[in-house]
Parts: C-alpha cells; sequence; structure tokens
C-alpha cells in the first residue's frame, strides 16, 4: 500500500489526501498520516510542476556539465558535491560512475550566464581537475513527461 | 429512387445501436467532459507499435495465411495456456481475426440456422442480437439484475431454455456493467449447458482486466472447452484498439466453418497488426499489469465518489465500467443522462442503450485520468444535487 502510494504521488503530485484515499479505498486520516511521515523522514523530498520553458518568452538554458574532480582525504567526494549543489542554479548533482566523477545540471536565464557560471564558480574550485560543458539544445522528454503539445482525446466513441 | 428493393430485409430491419446515437448526438456538442469513452486511455506500449513499425520497414507487407501468422497463434496458444489454463492448438483451433468483433460475427454465420436461439444475457454489448437476427436467429434476452450482480445464474438460465436453444452469449468482464463471473458462478451453470447441449459463445475481451482476482474462462471448466467459442483480442488488455487485433479459439470441427468465412470475408488481419501482436504477446505482461493497477485506482475512485453522492453503484470487478443506478429521480436513464448533459456538460450513456433491461442505469467510463474524472466526477455531484432539491 505504501508503495502504490508513493506512485501515485510521484505521478500527480496535485492530487488530494482524499482523491488518494479514495484511489485506494482507504480512510483520508490514514492517508495523511502516511504522507506526513514520508514528509518527515525525507522519503518525499517535494512537489513540482512540470514547465516547459520553450512555450513561454522566457530565455532559459539548460546544461550538462561534466566535472572530474579530486575526491577529499576522508570526505570522498562529498565535499566538492555539497560546495557545488548549494548554488541555486544547480538543479541537479549526481557522482557517476565512468570516465567524469560528477553530472552537474545547470539551468539559467541565458547561455551567457550558465557559460559564466563554470567559468568563475566551478572551474576555479581546487578539486575541480575539468569541465566539459554541454549546452541543451532541445528537451524532448524529462522526468517521464514527453515535451510537446498538450494531448488531445483523440479517442472515437465506438462502444 | 426505391432503395429498399435493392437491399436486403433482414439487414434493413436491424436496428441502428442507441449506442451510436447517443454517440453521434454528442460529438455535435462542444465543451463537453466525456466518461463515455469504451477504450483506453493509454498509448499501445512502445515497444509494440515499434514491432509492427518494423515489420513495415522489413517490406513484412504480405498477406499471412488465413488464420494468421504462426508465431502469433503459437503465441496466444501459449498466452492462454499460462494465463486461462486453456489449452488450443496453434494449428486448427485458432484463428487471428479483425478485432473481437470479426471473431464474434465469424462464429455466429458458422452455427446459425434460422429460428435458432441464442440466449443474450442483459445488459450488454451492442452487436450481439443484431449479428444473430441477420442470420435468421433469434436473441433471447436473460435480464440479469444488481441483485445477482449482473450474473448468469440458473434460476434465470433454465426457463429461457427450448428445444430451439443454440447457444447462448457469455459477455464477462462484462461492459457495460463491470461484472464478472467467477469459477463458481460458472460451475453453477456449466451442468446445464452440457445436460441440455448448449454451446457458448464466450467473450472474453476484457479477461486481462479483472481487480482483486483473475479471470476464469468457462473453457477452461470440464466438459466446456468442446462447447465453447472463445473469443478475445488485443484492444484492452495492450491498448491496441486501432490496430483491430482479435482472436477465435474453437473446436477444429467449428473452426473449419470459420475459417472458411474468415478466408472469404476478410482474408487475413492485416500483418503489421499481426506482428505487433507477436510481441504484445510475448513480452507484453508487465504493460498490462502497469495498467491495469492503474485503472484499479480510477475503479475504486470512481466507486466511491459516486456511493458518497448517493448513486447506488454495485462494485465492478472487471472491465473498466462502472453501473451506477440512476433510477431514484424519478426519470428515465435517457433524461437523466440528457439533463446532466446540458445542465453539467457531462456525457455519460445512458443504460437502454444497452438493452431493454439496462433501464434506471447509465454506464460510466474510467478510462481517464483521475484528474479528468475529478471534474466529471464534481459536476455530477451538483448535478445530482439538483435532482434531489
Amino acid at each position: 500500500m505504501d508503495r502504490k502510494l508513493l506512485e501515485i504521488l510521484e505521478g500527480d503530485g496535485r492530487l488530494s489526501t482524499k482523491q488518494i484515499a479514495m484511489m485506494l479505498s482507504k480512510e483520508e486520516g490514514d492517508i495523511k498520516k502516511i504522507i506526513d511521515e514520508y514528509e518527515k523522514n525525507g522519503v518525499i523530498l517535494g512537489y513540482k510542476a512540470i514547465v516547459d520553458w520553450d512555450k513561454t518568452d522566457r530565455e532559459y538554458a539548460t546544461a550538462l556539465i561534466e566535472l572530474k574532480v579530486t575526491p577529499q582525504y576522508n570526505r570522498g567526494f562529498d565535499a566538492i558535491a555539497e560546495r557545488i549543489y548549494n548554488y541555486p542554479e544547480v538543479q541537479s548533482v549526481y557522482l557517476m560512475s565512468g570516465s567524469y566523477d560528477l553530472c552537474v545540471i545547470l539551468e539559467g536565464k541565458t547561455i551567457r550566464e550558465v557559460a559564466l557560471f563554470v567559468a568563475q564558480r566551478l572551474a576555479p574550485l581546487e578539486a575541480v581537475q575539468s569541465t566539459a560543458t554541454h549546452f541543451v539544445l532541445r528537451k524532448y522528454k524529462d522526468k517521464g513527461v514527453i515535451y510537446g503539445p498538450a494531448n488531445f482525446d483523440e479517442r472515437g466513441n465506438c462502444n | 429512387m426505391d432503395y429498399n428493393k435493392f437491399l436486403s430485409d433482414k439487414v434493413r430491419t436491424i436496428k441502428p445501436s442507441g449506442i451510436r446515437k447517443f454517440f453521434d448526438m454528442l460529438s455535435t456538442m462542444k465543451d463537453v467532459i466525456s466518461l463515455t469513452v469504451g477504450q483506453p486511455d493509454f498509448p499501445t506500449p512502445y515497444h509494440i507499435s515499434n514491432a509492427a513499425v518494423e515489420s513495415i520497414t522489413k517490406n513484412k507487407t504480405y498477406y499471412t495465411s488465413n488464420s494468421g501468422l504462426i508465431e502469433l497463434r503459437e503465441g496466444i496458444s501459449d498466452y492462454l495456456s499460462r494465463r486461462f489454463d486453456l489449452h488450443y492448438a496453434a494449428n486448427g483451433e485458432i484463428v487471428v481475426t479483425v478485432g473481437g468483433s470479426e471473431a464474434i460475427d465469424m462464429a455466429f454465420r458458422a452455427i446459425l440456422n434460422p429460428g435458432d436461439e441464442v440466449i443474450v444475457p442483459e445488459p450488454c454489448f451492442v452487436c450481439y442480437s443484431p449479428l444473430i437476427e441477420v442470420m435468421g436467429g433469434v436473441s433471447v434476452p436473460l435480464y440479469t439484475s444488481v441483485e445477482d450482480k449482473f450474473k448468469v445464474t440458473p434460476e434465470k438460465l433454465l426457463p429461457l431454455i427450448t428445444d430451439k436453444t443454440k447457444a447462448i452469449v457469455l459477455s464477462y468482464p462484462s461492459n457495460p456493467t463491470g461484472a464478472i463471473m467467477t469459477k463458481e458462478d460458472l460451475e453453477a451453470i456449466a451442468p446445464i449447458l452440457i445436460e441440455k447441449d448448449i454451446l457458448v459463445l464466450s467473450d472474453e475481451i476484457y479477461g486481462e482486466l479483472t481487480y482483486g482476482r483473475d479471470h476464469v474462462s468457462i473453457a477452461s471448466l470440464d466438459g466446456m472447452r468442446d462447447r465453447t467459442v472463445m473469443v478475445s483480442g488485443f484492444s484492452k488488455a495492450y491498448a491496441m484498439t486501432g490496430w483491430r487485433l482479435g482472436y477465435v479459439c474453437a473446436p477444429k470441427e467449428i473452426m473449419d466453418q470459420i475459417l472458411k468465412l474468415h478466408q472469404y470475408g476478410i482474408m487475413c488481419a492485416s500483418t503489421a497488426s499481426q506482428f505487433a501482436g507477436v510481441e504484445a504477446i510475448t513480452n507484453g505482461d508487465e504493460d498490462v499489469k502497469y495498467m491495469k493497477e492503474k485503472y484499479d485506482r480510477r475503479r475504486q475512485y470512481v466507486v466511491t465518489r459516486l456511493n458518497e453522492m448517493g448513486l447506488e453503484c454495485f462494485e465492478p470487478e472487471g472491465a473498466f465500467y462502472v453501473f451506477p443506478r440512476i433510477d431514484s429521480f424519478g426519470i428515465s436513464s435517457e433524461e437523466f443522462c440528457q439533463k446532466l448533459l446540458d445542465e453539467k456538460r457531462v456525457a455519460i450513456v445512458p443504460g437502454d442503450a444497452f438493452g431493454t433491461g439496462s433501464e434506471g442505469f447509465a454506464r460510466i467510463s474510467y478510462a481517464y485520468s483521475i484528474e479528468h474524472l475529478t471534474i466529471a466526477l464534481d459536476r455530477m455531484e451538483e448535478f445530482v444535487k439538483d435532482l434531489k432539491k
């Protein structure tokens, strides 16, 4: 039941506890309690909308930056990761296996802003050995959602 | 010009489908939030669609054998045995059809002589009686009731059997009621069918969509396989309605006749669809599970809401429909649905579209997102409140 609840919320974070209770044939109070618990212990970290900024007039650049870094004695990659993820422009930081160490996803107003961030904030860090910045040219799909025109219900009434 | 003399008397006397009339009217209206669609809202799983695309680009665009691709028939044979304990030979006992609908049509054509009676439990999907009648058969309605959870019971069945009764239609899980028949329910009627020597047309198109317990096919019961024509397809389980892919399974003696009709009338099901079907039936179990889980959430949501707003609603255990009672307001189901449409712009299908025994009910499809269902049910709730005043 808990897994079902999390899957429901992961699919649509805007559902009310009442709706979820009905979907699972449970009491609303119980659902509230479980969600509160998840929010407290950090299983549920937040709720966000998925925005396609390309459909607005806001300029919005996304970049994926590969970082090779020197791990720190005793703290491994955690210290440098923390240093980086605390910048609000940074959307995601992943520790990777393979040819580089940290994958940093940056979102900024413009390409220039992103470039400056890499040059002024990331590259000078002592632990950073090298950076490779890749700009996203177009988002086709993010977080399981396809970026494109809104879906219309084209199903025919047949039976 | 008088066309009547050109037209078939049999076909002319068939009534157009009541559901069609409602849908035609609906298609002219704007800003309607609909709960009428009888097909999945999921896209066909990508790997399944892709199998068809690949078959086309590899020029596999020929006719297949009349019965269908042997890989597909073998896939269906394996699937039926692992899911429902049904055992049909890929060669001779399975024919791939253009949807379950063709299978139903072919089955009636293969078995009916003029005057033969076929028992058709109502409420039911709209196609059975017209297809029986066009063959000169007589459709004998068996009115199932909400008290019996819309199942066929021995008490209702026995009085309808005459020496002309040739077959009974069993369509479970049911469109429009969402009813199922459990193993025990089927075991209660099977001895009667055997004793009275009656054939079964078992339409199991919603067989994958049951909630809480697995579907049981009457053909898996002792002594029933030899007197059952089993019809199913890919539409509902794999979200493949537009591919028009189904199948019919029957003992060879019946199938030989069905195959002749299929061969002359259809040749074979669309080849690209058949390749998609091979992928679906061999690698699609997880997709079915995923969609079924979603339907189940919506089912519970809709049933709870309907009961809360005071529309008595028996709990459907299959398909993706609920069939609430709406007869407590002193208006017909058609009036109820028309008023709901006019006043709140919500469309549901009046029960009487599914047979005369279905008056007082309406069909609601939950093949929609929770968001969509919520908006529609909120409006319905207001509507019911107003009606009660």
